[in-house]
């Protein structure tokens, strides 16, 4: 976000500066500091977790959490660690992602560039269609990809996150393509150029921005969604989000913490890596399109 | 031949979309409000029992300290975020040197699923090896804070957590609207010889209106989805002091085999979402129409 600061500052003594600062500093200590925790402990031998504090540095370093973690952890009743888990989570995002993105782009050029007939009620529907609870979809859904002998299946939990993310998909390029210069469209359109043609020469290649955003949006939902992948994932499907939790709240054995802090970072850090590459571009698009009101 | 075809063209290729949207979310809704009024235990059934599920809903006093708990949670966690959200972009918006490097600090946590904020959080707020065992450590013996096993106060932990997964963002959505308040105003404001907290008081928050509606919608849609940071921080415990909606209708369906009870609460789910997105997005289409 790179919108220039305005006039609106307060003018004051050095003092009320320094107080905002203190302010503002003490926030940034509130947002680290779990992170900070996980990632210290994470480095710890259990011994240090168990009588030390946990903000100090370890005395001891070790990375034998992380590969217990990623390839040895007892998750369920199989010794695997998260790697599998993080393998099922990339097969289900990539897809479900790309999907349902190409598709709110074709809607979206579509419902504002080839408006018909009750466009407008499509619309409604697609974006009251965001925020359903999901718990009203669990039963039919169960059922519905039995039917489909997909049940348990990364194919079924593509579909899932691909249907339900297709009301925001198509919400982000259709505002976005809301203020694409119609005539562009129309002056293509009589010399001659057709639907697709249209959309791949003249929309797409300025959409850019749009899909960044979309991408982002959709990649962190679906990576981070527990509630699909703990009602309709089979173990050869089963997501990060919910190997995690499962690694997390066994309750055979000692509580390994050590191993639980450096399953957490693994099952955020693709989420987080996406965010700090791109997030400024994520939240610029998404202000733009958010807080027009 | 060839303009037939482009004329049907953008509805054909809206069609898949929306028939998908249709069916799976549509008709799926059909169907758990048919299934909230049939006998469904394990699995469903045809057999219809009319209102019966709602009324032994209400009658479940483990419903009742569900809804209590998104009460309680719901006015916390957007009451809490928003004002929070506020302050913070109105101190960041004072000509903050660093404001790049906090910025970003302030929002990461949206990144991440709320099975790792809990995950950290159950940790962190563990009186035996978190937050207080450190302050053990050292020395401020007599520091005591065990809400998270404590059936009283459990509900206020998962509040802690989401304000800290959730308020970055609204700090981000009120920056963005300070940043889109006319510099006149507050130049005319100024040669009035307005101050500057009055002039946030009196002008700019006010201003904010439309920003706190959406920051409203987006955090209460959340509260009544709210299932997987409960999960993770406190699995609706200890005994049921934290469930919540979300949690409730997942056990009754899958784990106590009572599906028409679930259909039951997840139709009040909806109803309870609906009855707030609905007028807003109405209104918001409208107002875009307008223009």
């Amino acid at each position: 976000m790179s919108i220039p600061s305005q006039d609106n500052a307060i003018q004051g003594s050095r003092l009320i500066r320094a107080l905002i600062y203190t302010v503002l500093i003490v926030f940034v200590i509130y947002y680290l500091l779990p992170l900070y925790v996980m990632l210290v402990n994470s480095f710890k031998p259990l011994e240090e977790i168990r009588g030390g504090d946990m903000l100090s540095l370890p005395d001891q370093w070790t990375i034998a959490p992380w590969l217990s973690a990623w390839s040895t952890a007892q998750i369920g009743v199989e010794p695997t660690g998260l790697r599998p888990y993080f393998w099922n989570s990339i097969m289900m995002v990539v897809p479900a992602v790309a999907i349902s993105t190409v598709l709110g782009a074709l809607n979206g050029y579509v419902l504002t560039k080839w408006q018909f007939r009750g466009h407008g009620i499509v619309f409604g529907m697609l974006l009251l269609a965001c925020f359903i609870p999901f718990q009203i979809v669990l039963i039919p859904m169960a059922r519905v990809l039995g039917f489909l002998g997909i049940a348990g299946t990364t194919g079924g939990l593509v579909l899932v996150h691909m249907v339900y993310g297709l009301g925001f998909t198509t919400l982000f390029f259709r505002n976005y393509y809301a203020a694409f210069p119609t005539e562009l469209v129309r002056a293509a359109q009589i010399d001659g150029a057709g639907f697709f043609t249209i959309f791949w020469r003249i929309l797409v290649p300025s959409s850019a921005p749009i899909a960044v955003v979309t991408i982002i949006w959709q990649f962190t939902n679906i990576w981070n969604d527990f509630l699909f992948g703990s009602s309709f994932a089979d173990f050869d499907s089963v997501p990060m989000t919910v190997a995690l939790n499962n690694l997390v709240s066994s309750s055979t054995g000692v509580k390994e913490y050590n191993v639980h802090f450096a399953g957490a970072v693994l099952a955020a850090l693709p989420t987080l890596v996406v965010y700090i590459v791109s997030g400024r571009y994520f939240v610029r698009g998404l202000m733009a399109g958010a807080v027009k009101g | 031949m060839r303009d037939r075809l482009q004329n049907w063209l953008p509805r054909i290729v809206l069609a898949p979309s929306f028939f998908l949207i249709l069916f799976f979310v549509y008709g799926f809704i059909v169907y758990t409000g048919y299934l909230s009024t049939t006998n469904s235990r394990m699995l469903p059934s045809n057999e219809f029992i009319g209102l019966s599920n709602y009324v032994k809903l209400f009658g479940l006093s483990h419903w009742e300290t569900a809804l209590t708990n998104l009460a309680i949670f719901g006015i916390l966690y957007i009451g809490i975020s928003s004002v929070l959200g506020l302050a913070l972009a109105i101190l960041l918006d004072q000509k903050i040197r660093a404001e790049g490097i906090i910025r970003p600090i302030y929002l990461y946590p949206m990144a991440l699923s709320f099975i790792v904020t809990g995950t950290a959080w159950k940790w962190f707020l563990d009186p035996g090896i978190g937050l207080e065992h450190t302050l053990h450590q050292w020395g401020w013996e007599s520091f005591h804070f065990d809400w998270i096993k404590n059936r009283h106060f459990a509900i206020y932990t998962v509040v802690i957590a989401a304000v800290w997964q959730s308020s970055g963002f609204v700090m981000a959505m009120f920056l963005a609207g300070l940043r889109g308040v006319d510099n006149e105003i507050i130049r005319a404001a100024q040669i009035d010889g307005a101050s500057g907290w009055r002039i946030y008081r009196r002008i700019i928050i006010p201003m904010m209106r439309p920003v706190f509606l959406s920051a409203f919608v987006v955090l209460a849609h959340l509260a009544i989805k709210a299932y997987d940071l409960v999960i993770a921080l406190t699995g609706g415990g200890p005994g049921r002091a934290t469930e919540l909606p979300a949690t409730f209708m997942y056990s009754y369906t899958f784990t106590r085999n009572q599906m028409g009870v679930g259909a039951s609460s997840a139709i009040i789910m909806l109803i309870m979402i609906f009855s707030i997105i609905v007028p807003y997005l109405y209104s918001e289409l409208r107002s875009e129409g307008r223009r």
